[in-house]
């Protein structure tokens, strides 16, 4: 960039060569650096240049006023609404500092939070060998990945080891997003897959039971579904059993997604060459090591972009939990709303909301992006 | 494993008259739907013996071919491969495909993996070889086929005629008894037919057993033992290759060279 400004180069001298006699000189500004990039891309035509200004004019009216309301405008501390608007007439933070507790654990017992904290860290750690292939020991980290959920019901849960038994109505706000989110996430994709291949599968049963079931899937919407696991599946259970409700709607949200990633997936298997799959045969490879080997590492690669679609629609369909009375991070900012002393602040609960959910989904999208880079083999 | 392998042998030979021919089909049918593609197939073929196919397309040439290791099922008809029968039984099949390599028009080299791993794949995971040794059995092939060099790269890097060459070395990895080649230079640029064939001599050589179909004439009279014409799903008319490209008997086949040769 900043050799367009070479001192011998005045505008004059542009002309005075050929085209090539001078490869060490740098490109003349007219073809290269910003101001280029500006007057081509963004005026290069005369339609090119009223939606760039139509543009500017609209994000000039917007921006300004949003960061005014959001942060220079906005009231940071106080116990009330009247405490805001005595200090400024933009957002009232102090709302949402004061639930900043309710909207991460919910009811979870304020004792014992410490072992959502935990268990929030150690997925951290478990999920780094499986984004990340440069990790140090990752077939041991892969290990713990494997018996995290195990511990995470554990902690969060209890009732052994000494811990206090936490029932999981108190579970609520963001941390319920993630645990509904992140169960949906780790178990849709391989029951994707398997659901995926079986409908591709020569054994005609196994065959006809895949497609009904994705179809089945499909054709009903989740909040019926979340209905159905609350209401019904009582009544297919043997009397007396407690099947937890949160159970329940972690099983139904995990086969939901599974059956729109076995479609994703499907797609991806049918991108690859039937070339693939002979030379694979021909090696005298079995079904599941031409799978493993060859065909899904090819078929996923494929199927980035519609897998982490389906992921990020799930995350987002975790705020219906609302409907069976669960309170997720969308159901406590609700409920917040309902407080005497810091009523009509709607704006301030679902702008917080959405800043959460966007930064969830974007660093996804972001991450598949990067996987996509990664995966590239030049082909 | 070995035993096994024995056993089926044994077994199998002494319904296969004990010859020692390594491919033996008689008799053998093929439909697709109400399309007969192959008619009546006889071929025996010996150890080290190097046969070229040729014919017209949609002759049943490369469907013959492909049912030698199961791509393609046969409906009748019999088909031993080193002494095991192919039927349905799929510990039979693998067993033969482990013997049996092949090389694709379209090279099929695996585009996730580098040159190497797709080397060193089938040794590891059907031949149980422990990885090192694998690879250095890929890099001598890889040498073989003179671009020990590219090993690290990936198939999309490679030029057709390279991607080709990896491809005969990927087969020659899993140290088969059988190559089969299924035209393996048709899809290739003109000035990297050579390369490719001249790997195949090379192969040819060492006293591999091969099947080619090919439409590379000159390929037949340098290296082949046998030349067999296929029209219409039949086999025509097989010969040694000075007799068949200078004598040719049946009509069809005159007709058949004729028109490849005549430019």
């Amino acid at each position: 960039m900043a050799n367009t400004h070479n001192p011998d180069m005045t505008p004059g001298l542009v002309n005075a060569y050929e085209p090539g006699e001078h490869p060490d000189w740098p490109a003349p500004s007219s073809v290269k650096g910003p101001a280029h990039w500006i007057k081509t891309n963004l005026f290069g035509s005369v339609t090119n240049t009223l939606l760039t200004l139509l543009t500017i004019y609209l994000l000039y009216k917007i921006i300004p006023a949003m960061v005014d309301w959001m942060f220079i405008d906005a009231a940071y501390t106080g116990t009330s609404r009247k405490d805001c608007e005595a200090q400024a007439s933009g957002a009232c933070w102090a709302f949402i500092g004061t639930r900043l507790q309710l909207f991460i654990y919910g009811f979870y017992p304020e004792a014992e939070r410490w072992r959502v904290n935990l268990t929030a860290i150690l997925l951290v750690v478990a999920l780094a060998p499986v984004l990340y292939d440069n990790v140090p020991h990752r077939g041991k980290a892969l290990i713990f990945t494997v018996l995290y959920p195990l511990i995470a019901g554990v902690l969060l849960v209890g009732g052994i080891f000494g811990l206090e038994y936490v029932a999981t109505d108190q579970f609520g706000g963001l941390m319920l997003n993630v645990i509904i989110g992140v169960t949906g996430i780790a178990f849709s994709l391989p029951i994707g897959i398997c659901l995926a291949l079986g409908r591709q599968s020569h054994l005609p049963v196994l065959r006809i039971v895949c497609v009904a079931f994705i179809e089945f899937i499909r054709g009903v919407p989740l909040i019926t579904l979340l209905f159905v696991a609350a209401v019904m599946l009582s009544y297919f259970v043997p009397p007396g059993t407690n099947f937890d409700l949160l159970v329940r709607m972690l099983i139904m949200v995990t086969l939901f997604a599974s059956g729109y990633m076995a479609e994703v997936i499907r797609g991806g298997l049918q991108a690859i060459p039937k070339g693939q799959y002979e030379a694979a045969d021909s090696m005298g490879l079995k079904y599941w090591q031409s799978m493993r080997l060859i065909i899904l590492p090819q078929a996923l690669k494929i199927a980035i972009p519609g897998i982490v679609n389906t992921f990020i629609a799930l995350y987002k369909d975790t705020t219906l939990v609302i409907v069976i009375g669960r309170l997720d991070i969308l159901g406590i900012g609700r409920s917040s709303l309902a407080d005497s002393k810091w009523q009509g602040l709607s704006t301030e609960v679902y702008v917080f909301v959405a800043i959460f959910f966007f930064i969830s989904c974007f660093l996804m999208s972001r991450y598949s992006l990067y996987l996509e880079k990664k995966l590239h083999t030049g082909h | 494993m070995a035993e096994t392998q024995t056993a089926a042998t044994a077994g199998a030979i002494g319904s296969s008259k004990g010859s020692d021919d390594i491919i033996q089909i008689h008799g053998m049918h093929k439909w697709y739907g109400d399309f007969h593609v192959l008619k009546d197939i006889n071929l025996s073929v010996k150890a080290k013996e190097r046969i070229v196919i040729c014919g017209p397309s949609g002759s049943g040439k490369s469907t013959l071919i492909r049912c030698i290791n199961r791509l393609e099922e046969h409906q009748k008809g019999d088909i031993y491969v080193n002494g095991i029968e192919l039927t349905n039984d799929l510990k039979n099949i693998d067993l033969i495909r482990r013997e049996v390599g092949m090389v694709f028009q379209h090279f099929n080299l695996f585009p996730h993996l580098t040159v190497l791993e797709n080397c060193t794949l089938g040794p590891i995971w059907v031949r149980q070889t422990p990885k090192k040794e694998a690879e250095a059995i890929a890099m001598q092939y890889l040498e073989r086929v003179k671009i020990p060099e590219q090993a690290l790269k990936f198939p999309g890097q490679l030029s057709g005629g390279q991607q080709q060459r990896v491809a005969i070395a990927r087969s020659l990895c899993m140290s088969p008894k059988i190559m089969l080649f299924d035209e393996p230079t048709s899809a290739l640029d003109p000035e990297m037919i050579k390369e490719v064939l001249d790997t195949m001599i090379e192969l040819a050589d060492t006293g591999m057993t091969m099947l080619c179909v090919t439409h590379e004439m000159g390929f037949a009279k340098t290296v082949a033992d046998r030349v067999i014409f296929m029209d219409g799903g039949e086999i025509i008319e097989q010969n040694e290759p000075h007799s068949f490209f200078d004598n040719p008997q049946h009509e069809r086949t005159q007709l058949f060279l004729s028109q490849i040769l005549a430019h």
